[in-house]
């Protein structure tokens, strides 16, 4: 028999409030780890941006386009390694619900800019910059829709029409690209710009915006400068950032995601603050006499405190713990999930370590009132309480 | 009996605030208890018994006087002190047994143990012994909840004597037990006295337990009012 022991008896002797105490901790930490693991994937676009990216867009907003000739032009300034141009295509699969974020690229230039984020087959990535109906489809895309190399798909837009007024392109799956990141979105696929801009009816000649890769983070700053001062007062004026913030920008419109998911975490939080702290001190309460014979018996009151607060900390690592081990599960089948919005949700050690933090957090707040209370506990008093 | 003093209180008083009011239990209180003695204290409600044997286990400090124990003084220990102190060479045994009701009856015994260094394997044989010299050695693995109250206080026994103490403090051991079961836990306590020469205080409101006993102190108003030998 040790302490630890003792701890998991004294935890342990009423099953019906130790199994609804762990219940509600392990909720909280299934909340926990499921909407952290959230927020984590809608900011890995931000988290993963390349310092050495920028992306320019049409002054107005990035829904208005560009002239495809900005291209060219860029691609002089100094400084600057290789620039890719994208449009919106605006593509579905079957069914308009089925979105698929598709865009139309310079074949040539997309692995030189973003080749560091996806992961393609040498022959995979030339097959497809050889076949002009050739699409390069994200893993992620690729599973839900159960494409394999070689399948021959038609991708519709909502935007976009052809000159025979069809809103249908035939694409061959050439490739499929993963992530050099679990946590790099596959959610897109890639097509050929000159196929696109060839076989639609309007707006040709016209870009979305420029992935643009400098050959220094240090050199961002005149790069910036350099490509908008070159398009001021030009009819098509452009503003261009780094990636992290256009990404951090696009997210934010989605409104503070970061607020509520620490606000619903906060929430539950400060309820099992309340369960918890609520159930130790009357836990302890009930056990005065003992606690007093202990310490008749010989036992200092520094490890009686230590012991009611090991009991706090243990009930609330045994309910985060599991909490977790859910949250996993939960990911797991949401990443299995077909048509799932969001890209590959894991919890990241960083999020395991935060919440390992949390749990020694709450059990300390949860138990240093009781363990306070036993620490002070006077022998005599204790032993007339029963 | 031997004629070494184990526990000498040397002009003893007690008292204790209550509202507005000073309550004083004891004042200038001289007692003495040799090894191997077993000794009942006997008195009416209020009379400072539990309050004497409080004081003789260390859960409680006298306000004024002196308390040697085995020819140290330890009135003036620290509250740690006192806890190694009542570990190394106190046994308890209580009215209402006090065990841990989520331990059974070995564990319950164990636990005074895990207050010194012994090994587990040193542990489980002196609970062992323990649990044999009270006649329990088969309900080791019994909860004691599912026990007697006579069982219920021999497990008490066993674990006021596992680490072998010199002092045994008994508070009313027998106040919730019937008469055979009394007669019983007395005859056991009888046992350890003669046969382990352990010291035992004894406080009970029953004649018939104080009979057990070597001699008797009558207790009244913080004084002794009369001393008479039983053995």
């Amino acid at each position: 028999m040790s302490d630890l022991f003792l701890i998991y008896k004294n935890l342990t002797r009423k099953p019906l409030r130790f199994f609804l105490t762990l219940f509600s901790i392990f909720i909280a930490f299934t909340i926990y780890g499921t909407l952290a693991a959230f927020e984590t994937a809608f900011n890995a676009g931000v988290e993963l941006s390349a310092d050495d990216r920028l992306v320019s867009v049409n002054k107005i907003n990035f829904t208005q386009p560009l002239p495809i000739s900005y291209v060219r032009k860029v691609e002089t300034i100094e400084g600057i390694d290789s620039v890719v141009h994208m449009n919106w295509f605006g593509g579905y699969y079957q069914d308009p619900k089925a979105q698929v974020l598709t865009f139309a690229v310079d074949e040539k230039k997309l692995v030189e800019v973003y080749g560091d984020d996806l992961i393609i087959e040498p022959q995979h990535h030339e097959a497809w910059q050889k076949n002009r109906q050739g699409i390069l489809v994200g893993r992620a895309v690729a599973r839900q829709y159960g494409w394999k190399l070689g399948d021959r798909i038609p991708l519709n837009s909502n935007i976009f029409s052809k000159d025979d007024g069809s809103t249908a392109w035939e694409f061959d799956i050439e490739g499929i690209y993963t992530g050099s990141d679990p946590q790099v979105d596959t959610n897109s696929v890639y097509i050929h710009y000159q196929y696109f801009n060839e076989t639609q009816s309007f707006g040709g000649d016209f870009i979305g915006w420029m992935g643009i890769k400098t050959k220094d983070p240090a050199l961002n700053e005149q790069v910036i400068k350099e490509i908008d001062d070159m398009f001021t007062n030009s009819q098509y004026e452009t503003e261009t950032v780094p990636e992290k913030v256009f990404n951090k920008g696009f997210l934010e419109q989605l409104g503070n995601i970061s607020l509520m998911i620490t606000s619903v975490v906060f929430a539950a939080f400060f309820i099992i603050l309340v369960i918890v702290g609520f159930s130790m001190v009357l836990s302890v309460r009930e056990r005065t006499a003992e606690i007093g014979v202990m310490k008749t018996l010989g036992f200092r009151s520094d490890r009686i405190f230590r012991m009611v607060l090991g009991e706090s900390i243990m009930l609330t690592f045994a309910g985060g713990l599991l909490g977790l081990a859910m949250a996993t599960l939960f990911l797991d089948f949401l990443n299995h999930v077909p048509q799932f919005p969001v890209p590959d949700i894991i919890l990241k050690p960083s999020i395991i370590l935060q919440a390992l933090g949390v749990m020694a957090l709450l059990g300390f707040i949860t138990g240093i009132i009781p363990a306070v209370s036993a620490l002070r506990l006077n022998i005599i008093t204790a032993l007339s309480r029963r | 009996m031997t004629d070494k003093i184990l526990f000498d209180l040397r002009d003893v008083s007690k008292s204790f605030v209550k509202g507005k009011e000073r309550i004083t239990v004891f004042d200038g209180l001289d007692m003495s208890i040799k090894e191997g003695d077993f000794l009942a204290i006997m008195g009416p409600s209020g009379s400072g018994k539990t309050t004497l044997l409080n004081l003789l286990g260390g859960v409680d400090q006298p306000t004024g006087g002196e308390v040697w124990f085995d020819d140290n003084r330890v009135d003036t220990l620290s509250e740690s002190q006192l806890a190694q102190w009542r570990a190394n060479n106190i046994g308890f045994i209580f009215q209402f047994y006090n065990l841990m009701p989520m331990l059974n009856a070995a564990r319950n015994v164990e636990l005074p143990l895990l207050l010194t260094n012994l090994s587990k394997k040193q542990r489980k044989q002196s609970v062992a012994t323990a649990l044999e010299l009270v006649d329990l050695s088969d309900r080791a693995n019994h909860m004691t909840s599912e026990m007697s109250g006579g069982q219920q206080q021999r497990v008490a026994i066993a674990r006021a004597i596992v680490s072998d103490p010199k002092l045994l403090l008994c508070d009313e051991p027998t106040g919730d037990l019937d008469r055979a079961t009394a007669d019983e836990i007395l005859e056991m306590l009888q046992l350890l006295n003669r046969e382990f020469g352990k010291t035992i205080v004894m406080v009970t409101h029953d004649p018939a337990a104080a009979k057990f006993a070597q001699r008797t102190l009558h207790l009244d108003k913080g004084e002794f009012v009369e001393k008479e030998l039983t053995a």
